[in-house]
């Protein structure tokens, strides 16, 4: 096994796009040295990104906010500017393990782990985010819910690997939450989890929405019969309801040691509703 | 915290003081050593295969692969482990257990060992190692195991069956226990109430996995630096496994993270001693946590039915439980403790119960603190909940109108002496919580419970040093802090200060046998040794003080750490310090010492209550534990921090099999949560402060008082936060855990019903 330490995005991609093994990006380390541990992954070559100061960095741009893939989750708590313009994100990265895992991972490695239960890929799903991709071939930009295809795999071609994530500005009268459901109060995995994100009228009237479902499908699940459920109106009973009906519906889930299929099915729909509340709370309070 | 002590007869200058603990600091900077931190020059690695199905006839197993390996220095299969146990049926088990020998009986049950120069070429060994199954069909369901079809865990078990008596194929044991006549006590009552009830599997759970350095030589000797909770018992077993002389195997225990009575049994410890035996070197094996969870000893998963007549008064007329324990594939004692605890709180007029050990694929059952008392309470105090809720009666005053006193006849035989069930509900009764007012959605629950505490060998020594200080060796392994419980009562009985006495485990080779800590046997019977040993080093203290004095050894007394001369003629003389004769030792006959070697008896029961608050979120059913009240009669609290962190440890263990901890089989037999994501104990974040109150009733059968406390903690937890769910939904739940599924299941189903 290899180890390199790159300081540029240019030799990381040299470096992967050289190797004919099986080579692995190294960011927290959080997902991949634990399947190291338990013998699913025998990387020849790991490409750890940390040092590449680039990937290291949060930046506002002119559309909005860069955050590079070697950005920790810790470091997404402590960015003020970050809280204050897609909290549900924030909140989303901030429940991941631990606080000793939150100083190590990041949500370019929960997204490319591709866990159907990854906690943060659901709010950035509803956030609209974009992933920059660089590779052998240049780079691109896609969907968030581009990238997993299906538990374990993703859609970044060989030699490809993520540079960043992008977030959209806030405009007045919108936000975002993000709420799982765990049988502890930490350190477990999702259960059943939604996003949620809305943009609002002066006057609360729902204008725009998106809701994703984390942990009910082989990939996170963008719901978008669940979001016209909420446009046009104030989050009123009826509104709530046909919400999470239509998560529930949409929930396509398994039955395994951490929850049943009709659990799942209906907390999901629970949890969409509580999201929205608070979403929608949040928008309110953002004029 | 708050003492609440009945009688305080004694004085005590040291006992019931909390001073810092002296294995405390090694603790806190990481350089206390546990099983896996300590190493041997030459030591290889040892690795476990295992079986992969729940039930099959190991055919073949080639190993000349692995053997083969550069790096490889012995691979053993049960062939290296003969049959040494002499007909004795419970040896050749644990032997089976150590190492499949014709079957493999559970998934994760061991069939060959390899040790190896480092781990990566052990592993690769194992790869290596060619099992020929016969796959066999199994039965993992307690209640399943019982049908008369099920499928045969244990040859054994056909062999014990009577045709005439009908009797299930894999029952292991029937124990029943009781007086009076159960009919004419149900034909008399007003109320009865009936139920079945389920509880999952639970692991103890302990943080630190077995692990062991083993040494055999080639001319008989060896030794075993091992995690354990007895290490003598451990070098009994193993002895006899290897078919080595007891005297020749030293067997050192090491610091435990955690044992709970899974670490009263050997696993991988004889397995590492034939593996070294083979090999000609030491041999370190440390297990996984996956290989704890599915080839270790968890509790018994359980299947109960209880009855109990009530009269209009709350007055237990009748009372009756059948409980049904699995023991893995190997014989157990599980149904008999259920059976023997589960009324034992309460003074019943009829009552009778059958408690039943049943073979099931599953992994050897082994001890977990108050092994099947915890699941029989659930099962009990939830009827009785009940009984209170349809009389609309105080819960609390039921438990009053029928519990235990002294003089009281058993439920389970023997006549209860100095007890204090009362006192526990008193104090209850007087406490804060149960005035807290609740909100919708909320529930409180009350739950007692029993644990019977065990005495047993034990021995001490006590050596005075240079200076005047003492060393104590003890020989029961300290699981809870007992060294320093047992620093406070030397220091007490010496008068002299609690950081003058340093306490240390001794291994096999420096006392004579300790039975293992198990049964909350620790505290009570080591300090009931250590308090001989001090009395007879204060008898030779005396005699040199004479000597030194040159006056009569009967002139002499010892008060507060120093030798005092009393008499006319003597009792100016100004007293002798524990240091000055100390340093006089070498003139007036060498090191000065004592020691003891008893059987402890005189063993204190002891009852405790748990109340528990919850707040149950109906749309998910999680539950969040609000507030929790552990009352518990210690007898006496050597160090009331230790024993409050006894209370606390059970309930928070008692909380999480209520809540989430359960082992989960797939239909082919495999457990499919060997680990800590999906076996969840709670996490602190999950918890509230638990609140203890320590009730002292002493126990006149111990010099002190002291009672065992280490297990009667986690006996009420599950029902009490059943109760207290069952409250809160207005759903009476029957199986634990209460996990989020199951609860919103049974509002569920309640709601369609
Ligand atoms: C104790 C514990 C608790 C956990 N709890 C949670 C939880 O609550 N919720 C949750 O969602 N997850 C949880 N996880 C999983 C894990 O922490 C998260 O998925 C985390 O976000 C992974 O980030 P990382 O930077 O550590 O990823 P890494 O382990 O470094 O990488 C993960 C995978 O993504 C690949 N990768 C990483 N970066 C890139 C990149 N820039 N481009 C392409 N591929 C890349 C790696 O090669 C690897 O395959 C937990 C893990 C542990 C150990």
């Amino acid at each position: 096994m290899h180890y390199s330490r790159p300081n540029s995005v240019a030799e990381a991609v040299n470096l992967l796009g050289g190797n004919t093994g099986n080579a692995f990006i190294l960011a927290g380390g959080s997902d991949l040295l634990v399947r190291m541990k338990g013998g699913f992954v025998e990387p020849s070559l790991i490409v750890d990104i940390k040092a590449i100061a680039e990937l290291r960095q949060i930046r506002a741009t002119d559309k909005g906010f860069w955050i590079g893939a070697a950005v920790t989750c810790a470091e997404l708590g402590e960015s003020e500017m970050l809280r204050a313009a897609w909290p549900g994100v924030v909140e989303a990265a901030n429940l991941i393990g631990s606080k000793q895992v939150q100083g190590r991972c990041t949500i370019a490695g929960n997204l490319c782990n591709a866990s159907p239960a990854a906690d943060s890929v659901p709010a950035l799903v509803a956030a609209g985010a974009r992933v920059h991709i660089v590779g052998p071939n240049g780079s691109r930009v896609t969907a968030v819910e581009d990238v997993p295809l299906s538990p374990g795999k993703t859609s970044l071609a060989p030699g490809e690997m993520v540079a960043a994530i992008e977030l959209d500005e806030r405009p007045a009268h919108a936000s975002d939450a993000y709420i799982r459901f765990i049988p502890r109060t930490e350190m477990d995995i999702a259960v059943a989890s939604a996003g949620i994100n809305l943009t609002l009228d002066a006057d609360g009237t729902i204008k725009t929405a998106r809701v994703a479902l984390g942990a009910v499908a082989p990939t996170v699940l963008r719901v978008d019969e669940a979001a016209e459920a909420l446009v046009g109106t104030k989050l009123e009973t009826a509104a709530l309801e046909r919400l999470a009906e239509t998560c529930s519906a949409a929930a396509r889930p398994i039955d395994d040691k951490r929850g049943t299929i009709a659990y799942r099915k209906s907390v999901v729909g629970v949890l969409a509703k509580r999201t929205a509340e608070l979403a929608y709370k949040r928008a309110r309070a953002n004029s | 915290m708050n003492i609440n002590a009945k009688t305080q007869i004694q004085e005590f200058r040291s006992v019931g003081t909390r001073p810092v603990r002296q294995d405390g600091v090694d603790k806190v900077t990481g350089r206390a050593r546990y099983g896996a931190d300590y190493n041997m020059p030459g030591q290889l690695v040892g690795l476990v295969l295992r079986s992969p199905h729940a039930h099959a006839r190991i055919k073949s197993i080639d190993t000349s692969a692995a053997e083969a390996l550069k790096g490889v220095k012995a691979v053993i299969t049960a062939a290296d482990l003969p049959d040494h146990a002499d007909g004795d049926e419970g040896l050749l088990e644990i032997l089976d257990n150590c190492m499949a020998r014709t079957k493999a009986r559970y998934d994760g049950h061991a069939v060959a060992a390899v040790a190896a120069i480092d781990e990566a070429t052990a592993r690769k060994a194992l790869g290596l190692i060619r099992v020929d199954y016969e796959v066999l069909p199994h039965v993992t369901d307690v209640d399943e195991a019982l049908k008369s079809t099920a499928n045969v865990v244990h040859e054994h078990a056909t062999s014990r069956v009577d045709p005439e008596q009908n009797v299930p194929l894999n029952v292991h044991a029937t124990e029943e226990f009781g007086h009076g006549d159960i009919e004419a006590g149900f034909a008399k009552s007003d109320l009865i109430v009936e139920r079945s009830f389920k509880a999952e599997q639970s692991h103890q759970g302990y943080i630190e996995p077995h692990a062991c350095v083993a040494s055999v030589n080639a001319d008989g000797t060896g030794d075993l630096w091992v995690t354990t909770q007895g290490h003598f018992s451990y070098r009994i077993v193993c002895a006899q496994l290897l078919g080595m002389d007891v005297s020749k195997l030293r067997v050192t225990s090491s610091e435990i993270g955690g044992g709970f009575g899974g670490k009263t049994h050997v696993w991988a410890e004889p397995v590492a001693l034939a593996l070294s035996r083979k090999a000609g070197r030491p041999v370190k094996l440390t297990m996984s946590r996956e290989e704890v969870f599915r080839s270790t000893g968890p509790t018994s998963p359980a299947s109960i039915d209880v009855k109990i007549g009530v009269s209009n008064e709350g007055v237990i007329t009748s009372a009756y439980a059948h409980l049904r324990y699995g023991c893995g594939p190997y014989s157990g004692v599980w149904g008999m403790l259920g059976a023997m605890t589960a009324f034992a709180c309460y003074d019943i007029e009829n009552v009778k119960t059958i408690g039943i050990d049943v073979r099931i694929n599953r992994p050897k059952t082994a001890a977990y603190r108050a092994p099947s008392a915890p699941v029989a309470a659930f099962a009990v105090e939830s009827v009785l909940d009940e009984i209170a809720q349809k009389l609309d009666m105080d819960p609390l005053e039921l438990r009053f109108r029928n519990a235990v006193k002294n003089g009281s006849r058993s439920s389970y035989g023997p006549t209860f002496g100095t007890i204090g069930l009362v006192e526990v509900l008193e104090a209850v009764k007087s406490h804060p919580q149960l005035n807290v007012p609740l909100a919708a959605n909320q529930g409180r629950g009350i739950a007692c419970g029993y644990w019977f505490n065990i005495g047993g060998q034990t021995c001490t020594t006590l050596n005075i040093g240079v200076d005047g200080t003492a060393t104590l060796t003890i020989g029961t392994v300290d699981v809870g802090g007992s060294r320093s419980s047992m620093s406070l009562v030397a220091a007490e009985e010496l008068g002299i200060d609690y950081d003058k006495v340093k306490t240390v485990i001794g291994d096999t080779a420096t006392l004579g046998h300790n039975d293992t800590t198990e049964g909350s046997r620790g505290t009570f019977s080591s300090s009931m040794a250590t308090i001989n040993a001090v009395k007879q080093a204060i008898g030779v203290l005396r005699e040199r003080a004479a000597k030194m004095w040159e006056i009569p050894v009967d002139d002499v007394v010892w008060e507060k750490g120093c030798a005092r001369a009393v008499g006319e003629e003597h009792g100016n003389l100004p007293t002798l310090s524990l240091a000055e004769i100390a340093k006089e030792a070498p003139n007036t006959g060498g090191p000065i010492a004592g020691h003891s070697e008893i059987v402890a008896e005189g063993v204190g029961v002891s009852f405790g209550a748990h109340i528990c608050d919850v707040e149950v979120d109906p749309e998910t059913g999680a539950t969040k534990i609000l507030r929790y009240l552990v009352v518990q009669d210690a007898g006496r609290a050597i160090h009331p921090a230790y024993v409050e962190g006894q209370y606390q440890g059970g309930a928070v263990q008692g909380i999480g099999w209520a809540l989430n901890e359960e082992y989960v089989y797939g239909a082919d037999g495999r457990l499919q949560n060997a680990g800590f994501l999906d076996y969840r104990i709670p996490v602190c974040s999950d918890l509230p402060m638990i609140d203890t109150v320590i009730v002292e009733v002493p126990n006149p059968g111990h010099p002190y008082g002291v009672r065992g406390v280490g297990e009667t903690p986690i006996v009420p937890p599950l029902a009490a936060v059943a109760n207290a769910i069952s409250r809160a939904t207005g759903v009476r739940m029957t199986h634990v855990p209460m996990s989020p599924p199951r609860v919103l299941a049974a509002l569920e189903n309640a709601k369609v019903t």
